[in-house]
């Protein structure tokens, strides 16, 4: 078990990562979409998990899950191999789009609900202590004013933020969410962002698969990209930035250029002779 | 009118039907919600060969055709969990194979059997004797008291089944016992309903109720009642018309469900002449958007610039000028919509 000190200051030196990938592959049937991951994600840590569309990352979360084949390599859940944790609920699982069958109407409640459901065993039922954690989900969320409101009719930030609530009243360890942001205006955004910010404060790790950093980028400790199936960033927010800077300066100044030309031309124009407005810049 | 009831047979007929018109909807709603509507049609096709079964060995038919249509249930979810594209393909073979067996051997039915495959295919209420009301009783039984204890769950896993494995709910032993209900549904629906008729009376009800609810639980609710109203209603009026009892009944819950809907489409064109829609803004409100939270019958009014905002769909209605202090607030919360952006 590698216990290397994180840079990140909330992460907590616990020897035990709350997940940890090494040489990992996950794909469908015998085919790899995603190889040779290695990933520790300690306690605390708010990691996004940075891409583009078809770069594998879908599939690495969906590989820590256990959602698809574990091809190769390990998955640590909270020290245990994956395979043999039993307390899966222990990671909240937060998919994409609200992939909720919407052929019944239901609310926003009753779906927060099913997330207590694995705290339940096998033939429980909600007591009043659920009942509370589920109030509390939504509360958390922003959304105990929309509890009996029909989950069709929210916006899709709203229907994100039942989704995290739904994972919540699992009481998880860490939230795994898939493009929390997409497909949410900016609005919006902000609001998920405050609801993630809060949760953060309480402590939960999270890892974030997104391919774009927007709103939640204030939010993290850690990125790592994934391209081309493999992982090919993996370090804090500040190295990330510089590099994207240092990548994007070429872009800046070509556009720099353009504009001191266009400046040196409006500056040539005034100083004709019945200009007056250049002697007050003068 | 009242005569009906002294009559035996439709004593045990209106019993029958008023489990069927209780526990339909009830297992239907979840297959609804998987999108898997049709499939208790194909297990009334599976039955069919289990009644024929039945007949020809001298066994009871309801109990053989219960075996053959809780096999099929089974194979069915297997078939599913293994995810071949060709699922659909399979569900086809095992539900003709079932209809086209029982033809088949129904043929073979030794003489003086009551073969009458017409009263199998669409319900009669002559066919049902007391014995099979027992067994109809026993089985909506079990089936209410499973769905009691597993509603939650089978709720959660037709809701969202990739969540529901990702979090380890047990995904395919809740699918074969929602698929084994079905089964047994079918079974108890098969003397009044009919095998072919029975999915309607699963699927039709629920189709009704999703226009006049607003939650799950409501949805079921209404769902029952119009399934009850149906069943109940179906039979009674079966009797003075001499009508087959399983079609009268599925045509009176389509009824149910073209009235429903047409009163619903009126409500709805009357209401969205009254409702009156707020100016659009992105601030979202909620419990700590800082406007004032006014309750307001069964929804939360948030206090904008001296009016009510309630939020509807995708936006918000206006609900009102404030009455208390819409005048005397001169130091309102205006400019609140700036903190979106912190």
């Amino acid at each position: 078990m590698s216990a290397a000190p994180r840079s990140a200051s909330r992460a907590d030196p616990s020897p035990v990562p709350v997940i940890e990938l090494r040489g990992a592959a996950f794909g469908y049937g015998e085919h790899a979409v995603v190889t040779d991951v290695t990933l520790p994600v300690h306690r605390g840590e708010i990691v996004a998990v940075l891409g583009p569309n078809g770069s594998g990352k879908s599939t690495l979360m969906k590989g820590i899950l256990g959602l698809n084949e574990h091809l190769a390599g390990t998955v640590r859940l909270f020290g245990e191999p994956a395979d043999e944790l039993r307390d899966r609920a222990r990671v909240g699982y937060v998919p994409q789009r609200h992939t909720l069958s919407s052929s019944i109407r239901s609310t926003a409640e009753e779906i927060v609900a099913t997330g207590r459901l694995p705290r339940l065993g096998w033939l429980g039922r909600p007591k009043a202590t659920d009942r509370q954690v589920v109030a509390r989900a939504l509360e958390l969320v922003g959304l105990s004013d929309r509890a009996a409101t029909e989950v069709a009719t929210l916006s899709g930030g709203q229907q994100r933020r039942v989704l995290i609530a739904r994972a919540l009243a699992g009481q998880p360890d860490v939230l795994v969410m898939d493009e929390p942001t997409a497909g949410v205006d900016v609005a919006s955004q902000h609001v998920l962002a405050d609801v993630l910010a809060r949760l953060v404060a309480r402590g939960v790790t999270m890892l974030i698969v997104t391919h774009e950093l927007g709103a939640l980028e204030r939010l993290l400790t850690r990125i790592v990209v994934v391209d081309g199936g493999r992982v090919t960033f993996d370090g804090p927010p500040r190295r990330f930035a510089a590099r994207r800077r240092a990548r994007d300066h070429a872009h800046d100044t070509h556009r720099h250029d353009s504009e001191l030309a266009a400046g040196d031309t409006a500056a040539v124009v005034p100083h004709g002779p019945a200009d007056r407005s250049g002697q007050a810049h003068a | 009118m009242l005569e009906i009831l002294t009559t035996d047979f439709m004593q045990r007929a209106l019993i029958a039907a008023l489990l069927v018109g209780l526990v339909a909807p009830m297992v239907g709603i979840f297959l609804v919600q998987r999108r898997l509507s049709l499939i208790g049609d194909g297990m009334g096709h599976v039955a069919l060969a289990g009644v024929a079964i039945g007949l020809v060995t001298g066994l009871e038919p309801v109990l053989t055709a219960l075996a053959g249509a809780v096999l099929a249930a089974v194979a069915i979810e297997l078939l599913r969990a293994r995810g071949r594209t060709n699922a659909d393909v399979a569900l086809g073979v095992i539900f003709y194979g079932g209809i086209a067996a029982g033809v088949v051997i129904i043929s073979k039915a030794p003489e003086g059997t009551p073969a009458n495959l017409v009263s199998y295919l669409f319900g009669s209420i002559l066919t049902t004797r007391t014995s099979d009301v027992w067994v109809f009783l026993v089985l909506a039984l079990v089936i209410m008291g499973t769905l009691w204890v597993l509603w939650p769950r089978l709720f959660a896993v037709a809701n969202d089944e990739e969540y529901a494995r990702a979090v380890g709910l047990p995904v395919l032993p809740l699918n074969i016992v929602l698929a084994v209900l079905t089964a047994t549904t079918v079974v108890v629906a098969m003397r009044v309903v009919g095998l072919l008729l029975i999915s309607a009376l699963m699927i039709v009800p629920n189709a009704a109720g999703q226009l006049l609810a607003r939650s799950f639980t409501s949805g079921l609710r209404w769902a029952v009642a119009i399934g009850l109203v149906s069943a109940v209603g179906g039979v009674f009026v079966s009797y003075p018309l001499d009508t087959p009892s399983g079609g009268t009944i599925v045509v009176l819950a389509v009824l149910i469900y073209i009235v429903t809907a047409v009163s619903m489409a009126v409500v709805g064109r009357l209401r969205q002449r009254r409702h009156e829609v707020a100016e659009s803004h992105e601030h979202e409100h909620g419990p700590e958007c800082g406007h004032e939270a006014i309750p307001h019958g069964d929804h939360v009014d948030y206090l904008h610039d001296g009016h009510r905002h309630a939020a509807h769909q995708g936006h918000y209605d206006e609900h009102g000028a404030d009455e208390y202090g819409a005048l005397s607030r001169d130091d309102g919360p205006t400019g609140q919509d700036e903190e979106v952006s912190t």
